[in-house]
């Protein structure tokens, strides 16, 4: 059971307060009617499934009921942030940043 | 090949069983081969033997990045069942249910396919429409499925509890017979040691980092942690780890990787007669022949490669468990371990070509893809021998997220794999 | 008399209390405080069980949760009947009841060791190489052979008694180990103020220092060092102590799973407490000290009964004040075998001799064993063993020679040295590291907020483990924010006279492989040396198919005692090092914990919360049957005296088209949508539009998601400009405000729009029939009920029974009808002034049967039935629903999908039986031509089908290929005993022009 801090309620909570929502930072087009069959294709099932840092999204379902984002290393579940939606998608700089604090704590 | 029989065995016996063989060679990878399979699972081995069989091509090389039969063919919970609701789904796993039948037989080795029956329990006015809409159906495709009233599901598995008060009665159960179970490791390992027999070199602890590509896009062979190795056809059986292989041709795939967990209990002499499938509250159940009780439900709600899972969902599958068996309340979990599943947006598997000449994908299988593996290997082999589907997989093509002719099990069905 | 073996003044059992026990039926007395295994041992009685495979005879082995034999049913009662318990690790009680498992007829003479003869045949994997022809025999007759031979206990077959509870804790500090280390870092850690909990899985803290006599800590014996601190250690509020609880499973982001035992010890358990409890901690650090499991030796014949680990008889000795044996042999390689020696030597037991096959020994333990007068054969080993229910002599011979020399003992114990316990850190996720000096996998290299320390990551000196503890400890308080940490004294004096050096890994001397001799590996599943060089031989080069191929460290032990020899055996039959060959992972749980432990409060009444409706005791006093639908309990039908479901429901049916009919409708979702972009926002949500709905008016929608299938439906009223009522079916309630939250939140942020749940809010009272109005009428205040007012699909606020109202006028069921919401406290009194009223019209309550009936006639889909996700607005008939002139939809670009517009897809009909009086069942296929050979081409299926006592026939609704091109076609349905011959014909059986509703 994974330990995820709400961006808005800023506090640490167990995974089962909180729902899954897919990947991050999936845009739905605007002009959704016009879109042709491949980026209709790529919007609703080509997912990036990442082996390495992933970019997610959670719904405090339990909790504030809001959606935010999440950056979590899938290959050891280690969460390195979490966001507000509509907040933009962090930098590998800022991300490995992230990391190294988050090392400094563990030690 | 030196065969196995019982008279093998008897005769191996006076001497201390010093005279067997290797069950498959562990060779240094040569140059080039024909053909290379990324993924020593059942769906992978099975694939290279019947391409060696069946269609000729020796020169086959399956390369696996950890030992094999150590994914997801190693990891499941081993249920076999053909039951599925769409004729493309029905026509796929049913190919494999007749294929388990002899399967031991026509790779001497002793899968132990054992048709204890699937049964599929309902309990509630939605479960029975559904599972008698899979009844129906199977019929007429010629699937068995049959239907039973409680007192029937009790008969054929003693322990389930069909009483009127419990929190979800049963009101009826879908049986299939010839649905049951097999060794699953037995099924990486005859298929492994009948494909080297045939020539296949099995390459384990061999890493795959890159696919090549020719001036015109098409397949030219891997990178590896071994070195380049050509290929003129390049199979991936990657199962949770495909996304991840296929970004390497820059192919993007509609797939998800999901932890997915099982249990089994502690030993016990025979109580367990069969398989038993709960959709509405999440189990199944079986019994080894080592007496486990072998328990698996869904996966954990988010994508992982962190083979895992959570105490919570253990948790959750054991109440269903309970639920439908109260007896097993004091019988103890023993062992709980974790795979990772790929999964489509309609459940259903991809076996097809891809927008890369030369690169054929065998993927998506979910939760589900133990039952299928002889089917599958033999459908997947065809396509990469014949650069084109076998009617069978036809239908389970990367395309069919374009147009949207999804082959829908979970949004028809609603049930577990 | 508490036992023959048992020594006078040894132990710290109370001799007053003795406890009657059984086993096995027959008749012994023991000690409080005593194990099964102790009690037994005490009593003379060394065999315990029958082995997995082979069936030998076998005996404890140990004297912890590692026992990979003495497995028992223990049975308290005829539903409390508990199998594979470790007989080491049950605490025995007056009246405690032990049988012994897998034999028969009996533990002494067991038929099933026919196996052990045909073991030449039965080595690893045989079962791959046979049984295969004739084909059908392996599930006919190996298969069932092998399954009855094979299993361990009985399953219980009654209903568990015994409740569970659970806890869910926090803590800064978890310390997994009750021994000299665990106790060390608990409390220097609490003296921090952190909060602390600290479990051990034996009824006692103190580890080894609950045997290891010869330990003295600051002029203490060990003993009362580790009594004095787990006395402090229970005097802190900050601390929680745990005993008889084990760590079981190490999971994700530092979640510690434990399993606290606290009835199975108790002759007579309070009936509220529960059985166990599971305890589900995040722990900000974790600190392992589990201290270390000591092997066997793998030599011919090492399992016979009265063969047991040496630091488990010096643990029966000083713990129970039991004697193992009364001639006992020690075979060692390791130092700490001689303690054990020693005690029992000056216990007055006799110890002929003891061999260790290491060349070079301590000096200090060859002068004591001088002083004690016993012989020390070094540089030999016990080759083999004599002896048929208890070992009865050993054969001693030099190392590298098979002359031997004939010893008569009762009692062997062994020791292999010590394997550093790996388990939950393994579990972390982190790999163990090898060290090549001291031949040992060490926990160094942790992934998760956690430290290994003591015995478990290595350290045998007790004064390193006692300051490595403390020194892991303040790290951790200081890592917690601790700013000046107080001091923690280390022991200043610490004596011990016996270590732990000397190990064997592998095979011992003629157990080699061409030594055609069962020296036993994993004894839980018969796994022999000659076993794993099988595997080698036949290509299995990774320790994971080694371990599966023979199944070495797979049974209820996960191998604890096993394992580094299985790999030492495969790494030497590989030719490789031990590392290169690397360990299998292991596995949550460390031991195992009952299911339910697990399912704890989720089992019976609690397993799934049941949602009653606020009428749900109205429906119940109308006679009502339920069904469940989801987590709710729904009124299903209403039957009268004498009326089975068939006749109810046609009574209900014809009753609401003729008088009227009362339903509760209260288990459908309603959400209300508030805001200036409220019907924007819906705009967005649904396939129709909403903006051009007036207010007062209300208007069915569908919702689809962005793939263009239907999700869900349900009828929408609009209260105001910026206020809207949404209701949905009563399972997707929770997706859908799930969904629209979504869509809010993260793709129209900019919508000025709140979305609430509502669903418990409001009561739903349904009244359906040409009576509805006369019978609501007179309750109802401020609302001009006539049609000219409020027409069909409109919705007034007003006041009902004197209770505010959102009231639609609406039907479910092509009759005139209204949905009275009202909040859901004056539900039920609302009801009954409605019902009383309706009754005076002949009006029914009815059920959830009859409404599917009724708007099944009218064609009225229900989202799950006549859909299945793969049905869009389109195929579903409801075409005129999805809005052509929005430019934005959800769905509105997968409806265009080439498959979604293609010609011949399935499309909603009606059917109609050629017999009238046929139902069809729902779920049937529908075909062309009925004699074609199978596989058929099914054309669709009936998604719902009823008698219809108002049409006088039977009806059915169909999701049929083509099917609004085949209206009149005759179509089959072929069932196992008949084909059905069906009408295609319109969804609408009656009221086609829906006149009725007007009315």
């Amino acid at each position: 059971m994974l330990y995820i801090r709400c961006p808005y309620c800023e506090e640490y909570r167990p995974e089962i307060e909180f729902r899954h929502a897919g990947e991050a930072h999936i845009v739905r087009p605007t002009n959704m009617a016009e879109i042709s069959a491949d980026e209709m294709e790529e919007f609703l099932f080509i997912r990036e499934n990442k082996r390495g840092i992933i970019f997610e999204r959670w719904r405090h379902i339990h909790g504030c009921g809001r959606f935010f984002n999440c950056v979590r290393d899938a290959v050891t579940d280690q969460i390195i942030m979490t966001y507000k939606s509509g907040e933009p998608k962090p930098s590998d700089a800022e991300i490995e940043k992230a990391i190294l604090a988050l090392k400094e704590e563990q030690a | 090949m030196r065969k196995y029989s019982i008279f093998a065995l008897a005769r191996e016996a006076m001497r201390q069983h010093k005279g067997w063989e290797e069950q498959w060679g562990s060779p240094e990878p040569k140059s080039s081969y024909d053909v290379i399979i990324i993924g020593a699972g059942g769906h992978g081995l099975g694939t290279a033997y019947y391409l060696a069989k069946e269609h000729g091509i020796r020169n086959i090389a399956v390369l696996e990045k950890s030992w094999l039969g150590g994914g997801n063919t190693g990891r499941n919970t081993t249920v076999i069942r053909s039951n599925y609701l769409y004729d493309e789904s029905a026509g796929l796993y049913n190919h494999a249910l007749n294929m388990w039948d002899n399967l031991s037989q026509d790779i001497n080795y002793n899968v132990m396919y054992s048709a204890r029956g699937v049964m599929m329990v309902a309990h509630n006015v939605h479960d029975v429409q559904v599972l008698k809409r899979h009844v129906h159906a199977n019929r007429l495709n010629g699937v068995q499925n049959e239907w039973l009233s409680p007192q029937e599901a009790k008969e054929f598995c003693p322990p389930l509890n069909i009483s009127k008060s419990c929190r979800y009665p049963i009101m009826g159960a879908a049986l299939q017979r010839k649905g049951g179970t097999a060794r699953h490791d037995a099924v990486a390992w005859g298929y492994a040691r009948a494909a080297s027999d045939l020539g296949v070199d099995i390459i384990q602890n061999c890493e795959v980092t890159g696919i090549r590509r020719a001036a015109d896009g098409s397949v030219a062979g891997v990178e590896t942690g071994k070195g380049f190795i050509g290929a003129k056809k390049v199979g991936v059986v990657a199962a949770g780890n495909t996304s991840h292989i296929m970004q390497m041709a820059d192919v993007r795939m509609p797939l998800e990787s999901f932890p997915l967990q099982a249990l089994v209990s502690e030993p016990l002499k025979p109580i367990f007669p069969c398989v038993v499938m709960s959709n509405s509250v999440h189990t199944y159940i079986s019994q080894s022949d080592k007496g486990e009780l072998v328990i698996g439900a869904g996966t954990d709600q988010y994508t992982s490669y962190a083979p895992n899972g959570s105490l919570h969902i253990t948790n959750h599958n054991l109440e269903a468990i309970c639920e439908l068996f109260p007896i097993f309340s004091r019988v103890k979990m023993m062992r709980t371990w974790a795979g990772t599943v790929d999964v489509t947006p309609d459940r259903s598997p991809i076996l097809a070509k891809t927008p890369v000449k030369g690169l054929y994908v065998n993927c998506g299988w979910g939760t589900g893809g133990f039952k299928a593996t002889p089917g599958s290997a033999h459908v997947f082999a065809h396509t990469i021998a014949n650069d084109a589907p076998h009617k069978i997989n036809e239908f389970f093509t990367l395309e069919r997220f374009k147009t949207g002719r999804l082959v829908d099990e979970s949004a028809a069905a609603a049930v577990a794999h | 008399m508490s036992g023959l073996y048992r020594i006078a003044g040894k132990g710290r059992l109370t001799p007053a209390k003795t406890v009657a026990f059984s086993f096995d039926g027959k008749s012994y007395t023991g000690l409080e405080g005593d194990t099964l295994a102790s009690a037994l041992l005490a009593n003379g009685i060394v065999l315990t069980a029958r082995s997995f495979k082979y069936h030998r005879p076998r005996g404890t082995m140990t004297e912890g949760s590692e026992e990979p034999n003495s497995m028992v049913g223990v049975h308290r009662d005829t539903a409390r009947q508990q199998p594979n318990v470790r007989a080491t690790m049950q605490e025995i009680y007056d009246g405690f009841q032990a049988v012994s498992q897998n034999r028969w007829p009996s533990l002494s003479f067991d038929i099933g060791s026919i196996n052990s003869l045909l073991s030449p045949l039965f080595v690893a994997g045989f079962y791959y190489k046979t049984f295969m022809w004739p084909r059908v025999a392996w599930e006919k007759i190996y298969e069932p052979k092998i399954r009855a031979a094979a299993g361990l206990g009985l399953s219980p077959t009654e209903q568990d008694p015994d409740h569970y509870a659970n806890k869910f804790a926090y803590a800064d500090l978890v310390v997994v180990g009750g021994g000299p280390a665990g106790l060390s870092a608990a409390l220097a850690a609490a003296k921090q103020g952190v909060s602390v909990i600290v479990c051990d899985e034996n009824a006692e803290f103190g580890g080894a220092l609950l045997y290891e006599n010869d330990v003295e800590i600051d002029g203490k014996s060990g003993y009362d060092w580790a009594k004095d601190i787990e006395s402090q250690l229970a005097a802190m509020d900050n601390v929680t102590i745990l005993p008889r609880t084990t760590a079981f499973g190490y999971y994700a982001h530092n979640m510690i799973g434990l399993c606290e035992r606290i009835t199975d010890h108790l002759a007579v358990p309070d009936a509220d407490s529960p059985r166990e409890r599971l305890w589900q901690i995040r722990a900000k650090k974790v600190i392992i000290a589990q201290g270390a499991i000591e092997r066997h030796l793998v030599f011919a014949n090492n399992d016979r009964p009265g063969i047991m680990m040496a630091s488990a008889a010096r643990s029966y000795l000083n713990k129970y004040g039991v004697a193992v044996g009364s001639k006992i042999g020690v075979y060692t390689a390791c130092d700490s075998a001689y303690a054990a020696a020693f005690d029992l030597k000056e216990a007055g037991v006799d110890i002929p001799v003891i061999v260790d096959s290491r060349p070079d020994v301590d000096p200090m333990l060859l002068e004591r064993a001088r002083e004690l007068d016993l012989t020390v054969q070094t540089g030999h080993s016990v080759i083999d063993t004599t002896g048929k229910l208890r070992i009865s002599g050993i054969k001693v011979a030099k190392n590298g020679q098979m002359a031997n020399t004939k010893y008569d003992v009762d009692a062997l114990l062994i020791s292999g040295g010590w394997t550093p316990s790996l388990h939950l850190y393994s579990q972390s996720r982190a790999k163990p590291v090898w060290d090549g000096e001291v031949k040992r996998f060490l926990p160094e290299n942790p992934v998760q907020d956690q430290v290994s320390v003591g015995a478990c990551a290595g350290t045998d000196d007790l004064s390193e483990v006692i300051s490595d503890a403390q020194s892991a400890a303040l790290a951790a308080a200081k890592s917690l924010g601790v700013k000046k940490p107080k001091k923690v004294s280390a022991p200043t004096e610490i004596n011990s006279l016996y270590g732990h050096s000397g190990d064997h890994i592998g095979s011992s001397h003629g157990a080699g492989a061409d030594d055609a001799v069962k020296a036993f590996v994993d004894y839980q599943h018969d796994v022999v040396a000659n076993d794993i060089r099988l595997a080698v031989r036949e290509g299995m080069r990774s320790i994971e198919h080694v371990k599966r191929f023979t199944t070495t460290g797979m049974a209820t032990d996960q191998g604890k005692t096993s394992n580094l020899h299985g790999l030492a055996i495969a790494a030497d039959g590989l030719g490789k090092e031990i590392p290169q060959v690397g360990l299998t992972t292991f596995r949550s749980p460390f031991t195992p914990v009952s299911f339910g432990t697990i399912v704890n409060h989720g089992a019976g009444d609690l397993f799934d919360p049941v949602r009653r409706t606020p009428m749900h005791d109205w429906a119940v006093a109308q006679g009502a049957v339920f069904e469940d639908v989801g987590q709710w309990k729904r009124g299903w039908y209403f039957p009268q005296a004498g009326e089975d479901m068939h006749a109810s429901v046609n009574r209900e049916c014809k009753t609401v088209r003729e008088s009227a009919g009362v339903f509760d409708a209260s288990t459908l979702g309603k959400i209300e949508v508030v805001g200036p972009d409220a019907a924007k926002f819906l705009d967005i949500i649904y396939t129709n539009a909403w903006s051009t709905l007036k207010v007062g008016r209300c208007r069915y929608g569908i919702m689809t998601h962005e793939d263009g299938f239907i999700f869900d439906d349900g009828v929408v009223g609009r209260l105001a400009e910026d206020r809207f009522h949404v209701t949905t079916t009563t399972g997707g309630a929770a997706g859908v405000l799930n969904h629209m939250e979504d869509y809010l939140q993260t793709e129209f942020p900019e919508l000025d729009v709140w979305l609430t749940s509502v669903s418990e809010q409001w009561g739903v009272i349904a009244v359906q029939g040409p009576k509805a109005r006369d019978i609501i009428a007179p309750l109802v205040e401020g609302i001009d009920l006539s049609t000219e007012s409020m027409p069909h699909m409109s919705v007034r606020e007003g006041t009902i029974c004197g209770v505010p109202t959102r009231l639609f006028r609406m039907s479910f069921t092509g009759e005139m009808g209204y949905e009275i919401n009202v909040p859901a406290d004056y539900a039920e009194s609302v009801l009954e002034a409605v019902w009383a009223n309706a009754q005076k019209y002949g009006a029914c309550a009815y059920g959830t049967e009859a409404m599917h009936v009724l708007r099944a006639e009218k064609g009225y889909i229900i989202v799950g039935q006549e859909t299945d996700g793969s049905i869009t607005p389109h195929d579903a008939g409801l075409s005129w629903a999805v809005s052509k002139k929005k430019t934005d939809f959800v769905g509105i670009r997968g409806l265009m999908r080439d498959d979604l517009v293609a010609e011949g897809r399935k499309q909603l009909v009606g059917l109609k039986t050629k017999d009238p009086k046929v139902v069809l069942e729902e779920g049937a296929q529908i075909v062309a031509d009925p004699n074609q050979p199978i596989p058929m081409k099914m054309l669709g299926h009936v998604t719902s089908s009823y008698w219809s006592e108002n049409c006088g026939h039977s009806i059915a609704l169909a999701i049929v290929e083509g099917g609004r091109s085949k209206m009149g076609d005759a179509l089959y349905v072929p069932m196992i005993d008949r084909t059905i011959e069906v009408e295609v014909v319109d969804t609408v059986f009656v009221d086609q022009d829906g006149g009725r509703l007007n009315g």
